[in-house]
């Protein structure tokens, strides 16, 4: 069942359409990442779907609500991680749930409570009573997702939310992020930073100019963009290996990398047919490793090849 | 086309927090006790003149607001009452943009118009909750060095002019509400609303009889008089006066004899007995126009502060 769908969602300011006739849809329990460079839409699209901007052509459906129509149907259950979010710095990080909670409408105990394990959760506990004005660019994106667990959003939507975290701080919350995947909650995000996503997302959509340009699996990203993308290497002592593990299904290209070692493009993991292979030659086995295709090398080899034709639209 | 739920849910909500933060803010805490030290001097240095006359007059208590030395208090007011009410709403909005607020409090179930409706009720508010304490202050400062109580009449009229600054209050609010929500800066709307202030309170009532003299044909000096009066009422300070000079001195009965009281010169109408006290009601009546143009001034600007917020993007 999909918690989001969307069908060509446009955003024109000034006639000049920002978010350009986009349409995919998210899955309960599903992490998908909205990627792309600054300024490609990513942000405008979120704002639409929880319905603080209008939606100029088009439709979106979240958990079943139209989110012109029904904002705040929409709002009770999704909750929202804004791009370098913001606290009032002079409350405290329990004070600033407090008042989210009240917007909510939930009662004093049923507050404390939710408050205290969300807090909990994401290990601001030892602070809930300290002012948000001393807290690290890490604790407050930390708060950001206390909030939304103390919402008990069915959909969590974080714009940008590793941006600016040292590497420490983006691991503390990638798995905070894993966790409410874990919970059931389907999470949307949107980022720049490819590398990190990559460890989370389920499915991707890459953005460009208001458009998506490619959506799906890294997996399938790298099959369509890199002609398969999984580099296999293999290292191995015996007769006629190179002719073997070429014949294997799937493997488009068999490079010699020094001696005994052999360096293989395929487009699906073919890590179990080349250890038969080697095997079946008689073969000793050395080693035996895979490097999965990185969106990284997807986007910058989409943008590459895809720059002429971006430009010329 | 009908949106979903009430607009103003998260309504009181948004108000206590608002209020909250306005008691908690150094800013207002500073200007509430400044301007109630000023208030204190000026009611304590001029009791002693007032009490010279006190066989004589009967709306004594009054004098307080409109007597008291080296300058009467209700004119303190209507030069202070503006900075406070600035100084409360000139970063509303943009001060929850800036904080990056915004978007995650417009991220909860609620509509723009409760986060806007409260901002607004909540400035009313502290504004009213100021005023009263400082009304009450001078009455109390009155007894003391008085000794004598204020008769309902004169108790009556001092509450008019409770309701009149809190109205007077409200349109500098809605007036620095409106700068928060037009200038993404919150120095900017805090420089144009003081700006504003400066402006129609002191140099206004020196440009109104230039620009009447412009207006109106040479030698025709009593249509100078009306047309520098209507010109200077576009001026909520103007009109703010008016209302008191009015409403705090029964003896005025009409906006033209206090004008021309202050050139110098009296009014003399056919039948009219000078000094004679004219009922609270009719002095009312006189300054219905003023007191419904300082309300409606501010409905004006809330209005258009509510337009421009609901259009604006939430987004930095």
């Amino acid at each position: 069942m999909n918690v989001i769908e969307t069908k060509n969602l446009t955003k024109r300011y000034n006639g000049v359409a920002v978010v350009n006739g986009i349409s995919f849809s998210v899955a309960r329990g599903e992490i998908f990442g909205l990627l792309g460079p600054n300024g490609a839409g990513k942000t405008t699209t979120i704002l639409m779907l929880l319905g603080l901007t209008d939606i100029s052509d088009g439709q979106a459906r979240v958990l079943g609500h139209d989110p012109v129509r029904e904002p705040l149907a929409v709002k009770r259950q999704v909750g929202y991680l804004p791009d370098q979010v913001g606290f009032y710095d002079n409350l405290t990080a329990a004070e600033n749930l407090h008042y989210t909670a009240r917007l909510m409408g939930f009662e004093r105990t049923e507050r404390e409570q939710r408050i205290k394990s969300s807090l909990g959760h994401v290990g601001l506990a030892d602070v809930a009573n300290k002012r948000v004005g001393t807290f690290s660019r890490g604790m407050r994106q930390r708060l950001g997702l206390a909030e939304i667990l103390m919402k008990e959003a069915q959909i969590a939507i974080l714009d940008e939310p590793t941006s600016g975290l040292d590497p420490q701080a983006t691991a503390e919350l990638l798995n905070i992020i894993r966790d409410l995947k874990n919970q059931g909650v389907s999470v949307l995000l949107s980022s720049h930073l490819l590398e990190r996503v990559q460890s989370v997302c389920d499915r991707v959509a890459l953005f460009s100019q208001g458009k998506i340009a490619l959506i799906g699996t890294v997996p399938e990203l790298g099959r369509q963009v890199l002609g398969g993308g999984f580099r296999v290497e293999v290292e191995a002592q015996g007769q006629g290996l190179e002719q073997r593990i070429a014949a294997i299904p799937g493997v488009q290209r068999v490079e010699p990398a020094g001696a005994n070692r052999f360096l293989l493009l395929a487009d699906h993991d073919v890590r179990p047919e080349a250890a038969a292979a080697v095997v079946a030659a008689g073969g000793r086995l050395l080693r035996l490793s895979v490097e999965e295709p990185s969106l990284e090398a997807i986007y910058t080899r989409y943008f590459q090849t895809h720059e002429g034709e971006l430009h010329a639209a | 086309m009908r949106r979903e739920g009430s607009a103003l849910h998260g309504f009181g909500v948004v108000t206590l927090k608002e209020i909250a933060d306005h008691f908690s803010s150094i800013l207002v805490v500073v200007l509430v006790v400044l301007v109630t030290a000023i208030a204190i001097v000026v009611v304590n240095l001029g009791i002693d003149p007032i009490k010279q006359s006190t066989a004589e007059d009967p709306f004594l208590f009054l004098r307080l607001f409109t007597r008291s030395s080296p300058l009467p208090l209700v004119a303190l007011l209507s030069f202070l009452v503006p900075l406070v009410a600035i100084g409360l709403g000139f970063d509303a909005v943009n001060g929850e943009h800036n904080r990056r607020t915004l978007s995650r409090i417009l991220a909860q179930p609620i509509y723009r118009d409760a986060l806007l409706f409260g901002k607004f009720a909540a400035g009313l508010f502290t504004l009213t909750v100021m005023l009263i304490v400082l009304w009450l202050l001078v009455i109390g400062l009155g007894l003391l060095g008085l000794g004598i109580p204020p008769n309902a009449e004169e108790m009556a009229r001092a509450l008019v002019l409770l309701v009149v600054t809190i109205a007077y209050a409200g349109f500098w609010f809605a007036l620095a509400l409106l700068c928060s929500i037009l200038f993404r800066s919150a120095a900017t709307a805090a420089l144009v609303s003081l700006g504003l202030w400066l402006f129609v309170t002191i140099l206004w009532q020196v440009f109104s009889p230039a620009l009447a003299n412009v207006m109106t044909s040479a030698g025709d000096f009593l249509g100078v008089l009306e047309t520098q009066q209507a010109v200077a009422r576009l001026s909520p300070a103007v009109l703010f006066n008016e209302v008191v000079a009015v409403v705090l001195d029964p003896s005025v009965r009409s906006t033209q004899q206090s004008m021309l009281a202050s050139l110098g010169l009296a009014l003399i109408e056919r039948g009219a007995i000078p000094d004679a006290p004219i009922p609270l009601l009719q002095s009312v009546l006189i300054v219905w126009p003023q007191i419904v143009g300082l309300v409606a001034g501010s409905i004006l600007l809330f209005v258009i502060a509510y337009v421009v917020f609901q259009r604006q993007e939430v987004r930095a």
